[in-house]
């Protein structure tokens, strides 16, 4: 078994709303100096057998068909415990 | 009246498929339930992908619904020409299925919007704008928490120099999309993703007027003439 980690993130230039409100959140609860929150999406794949470079490229497929959106998002892929890692910018 | 049979989805989740329904018949066409679960369009003249929050909205709005049994069959007849209007929820799914370039994100300034919209008609060269005058504009109805229009510079200088912004917002931007907007269409034109309602905006006893009855009635206007 091998836990494989797909972080989402907004791209860069996509205003982020929810963030945006979780910012604005932060100074009434007495939180200062926070200047921009991003929020994005984390998933945890348990993957049957060894996180092998064919299992990552499935990885990469998953996460470029159904769990993020090339359009607006960007994704990157690392195995929890693993040094393996890889960030993807459509 | 010409009787086109005109197909309406129901995802789980979706909201507006009723309405939809009920607004194919009053644009003198024949309705014809369509389930997400099938693969089978039942041999219709086109397709209506309503509003609502399809599987929740989990993940991204419409990301889910886009692998339905139907949609592959959607997909496959919109790239052989089959007339494909989504509306709200329908946009977005078209959006994810890559059927329409760019995605709908949540509206700048945070809240749900629901108001009457003005709207104004920039191609009529669709099939399910044909009816309305070009530059025309109507008041229809927008609802939406997720309707803000984005896509990359390129892509907009695209939409907009090939006159494929079937309809933008008239007056203060509602939801921040890009550009104002309100509706686009594939390089063919068979294809055309809406964000406000018409399909609520078709009987003056309830919402903003008529307006709306144009999308319901252009198809057989365009297959009459």
């Amino acid at each position: 078994m091998a836990r494989v980690v797909v972080d989402v993130m907004l791209k860069p230039e996509i205003l982020d709303p929810q963030g945006k409100a979780v910012q604005g959140a932060l100074p009434r609860l007495g939180f200062s100096g926070v200047s921009d929150v991003r929020q994005g999406k984390r998933f945890e794949l348990e993957i049957d057998g060894d996180a092998t470079d064919e299992t990552l490229a499935r990885v990469h497929e998953i996460a470029e068909t159904l769990l993020s959106n090339p359009v607006i998002e960007d994704y990157a892929v690392h195995v929890e415990g693993g040094s393996a890692s890889a960030k993807h910018r459509a | 009246m010409s009787g086109l049979r005109i197909g309406v989805v129901t995802f789980p989740g979706s909201l507006d498929d009723v309405d939809a329904q009920r607004a194919v018949r009053i644009g003198g066409n024949e309705a014809v339930a369509l389930w997400h679960g099938d693969h089978d369009l039942q041999g219709v003249d086109a397709v209506v992908l309503p509003g609502g929050f399809s599987y929740g909205d989990y993940l991204r709005c419409g990301a889910i619904s886009r692998f339905s049994p139907v949609m592959t069959e959607v997909i496959e007849a919109a790239g052989r020409g089959l007339p494909v209007l989504g509306i709200c929820n329908g946009f977005q799914i078209l959006c994810e299925s890559h059927l329409l370039p760019g995605a709908l994100i949540r509206n700048d300034h945070r809240k749900f919007a629901c108001l009457d919209q003005r709207v104004r008609i920039e191609n009529n060269h669709t099939p399910w704008t044909s009816s309305y005058a070009d530059g025309g504009e109507i008041t229809i109805v927008l609802k939406n928490g997720e309707g803000s229009y984005v896509a990359d510079t390129e892509t907009l200088d695209r939409l907009e120099g090939e006159g494929r912004v079937v309809a933008r917002y008239v007056g203060e931007n509602p939801n921040g999309s890009q550009r104002h907007i309100a509706g686009i269409t594939n390089e063919r034109g068979n294809v055309v993703g809406l964000m406000p309602h018409p399909e609520h905006a078709v009987e003056d006893l309830c919402g903003p007027g008529t307006d709306g009855l144009g999308f319901f009635t252009s198809l057989a206007a365009q297959v009459l003439s």
